[in-house]
């Protein structure tokens, strides 16, 4: 086999186990990455939210906050590991076509 | 290492912004120049594992999250100008579709992620694996160190552009605008917490694979294949 299939495959299996980014911190009480915290977390840590951090932490509403879907917070983790399998067939499908449809125009031909 | 929306002033993101614009259209350039069409595939599989990878949250128990980038291997496989830009592709979709790093931190990010981590690493990986053959350990070694330092390096930063944004942005009364906390905290916590754990994933990743490329697929690590 070709070593790119075989580096696919390997992405593939990536994204299978993807979820672990998600069960582990679960399992061992980790909470948000450092810096990464919402506005009610800020609120606990700091006693009060930034001004400008309120102001700009709403800027933005993705579609897919977090690799969960709206309104799936309280979902069991089983659920949100599909949405997070999901999540990264989606993130990865966009990001394979950007990158070909950059290489037409970025790469010179043999 | 994703910074949010809310915790870079508009300063601070203005300015990764615009210096990213130089190094993308640079990275654009040269990888016009140097990429051939069938490397095209690998550029894509070094997108995806990035952006894979980076979702593979490794937790501190009782404490915080982190994870690797996977930007050291792309660097090396493909050159630090070509990895640049596959990590900048999987930022971008990261932010605009999952909320994962901010949009106006886009700058910021991509500065850390796709610009300080693959060019630290792919040099560190060169020097220490300089005229060492393809299937020397020693090339294994040097992906591991590079991995770890460049991501600890790009951490380092990430902790600084936090830390110094309560010294930019207070209100009167002494309130922090965006990120509370300074680089007394900020720089040793984010230096701290990948010195410790998150470097040495980058670093078990980045030799795991070119173990497995020296064994699979030699002429992937041959210079002058790269860009």
């Amino acid at each position: 086999m070709k070593i790119i299939s075989k580096l696919w495959i390997f992405i593939g299996v990536l994204i299978a186990l993807s979820p672990l980014g998600l069960l582990l911190p679960e399992h061992f009480k980790a909470g948000s990455a450092w810096g990464e915290w919402g506005a009610d977390e800020m609120q606990e840590l700091v006693g009060y939210i930034p001004k400008g951090l309120e102001r700009l932490s709403s800027i933005w509403s993705a579609p897919i906050p977090d690799y969960a879907f709206k309104g799936w917070e309280e979902k069991p983790m089983l659920s949100l590991s599909i949405a997070y399998i999901l999540s990264a067939v989606v993130g990865i499908l966009i990001c394979v076509g950007v990158v070909f449809i950059f290489g037409r125009f970025l790469s010179k031909k043999e | 290492m994703h910074i949010p929306d809310g915790y870079l002033g508009p300063g601070t993101c203005g300015l990764f912004y615009l210096a990213m614009l130089p190094i993308w259209t640079a990275a654009s350039r040269i990888v016009k120049k140097t990429l051939n069409a069938r490397q095209v595939p690998l550029l894509a599989i070094g997108a995806a594992f990035s952006f894979v990878i980076m979702m593979f949250n490794v937790p501190i128990p009782g404490g915080t999250t982190g994870h690797a980038v996977g930007g050291v291997i792309v660097a090396i496989l493909l050159g630090p100008w070509a990895a640049c830009i596959a990590i900048t592709v999987a930022l971008v979709i990261q932010a605009l579709l999952f909320g994962d790093g901010g949009i106006t931190a886009i700058g910021a990010n991509c500065f850390n992620m796709a610009f300080v981590l693959p060019f630290t690493g792919y040099y560190i990986y060169k020097a220490i694996s300089c005229g060492a053959p393809i299937d020397s350990k020693r090339r294994v070694v040097a992906a591991g160190v590079a991995g770890y330092v460049a991501l600890n390096i790009a951490a380092g930063v990430a902790g600084f552009v936090f830390g110094i944004q309560p010294l930019l942005h207070k209100t009167s009364g002494g309130q922090a605008l965006y990120c509370p906390y300074g680089l007394n905290v900020a720089l040793p916590v984010m230096l701290g917490e990948h010195l410790l754990v998150f470097g040495w994933v980058e670093a078990i990743v980045t030799a795991l694979v070119i173990k497995y490329l020296q064994k699979h697929a030699p002429e992937l690590l041959a210079e002058g294949r790269k860009i």
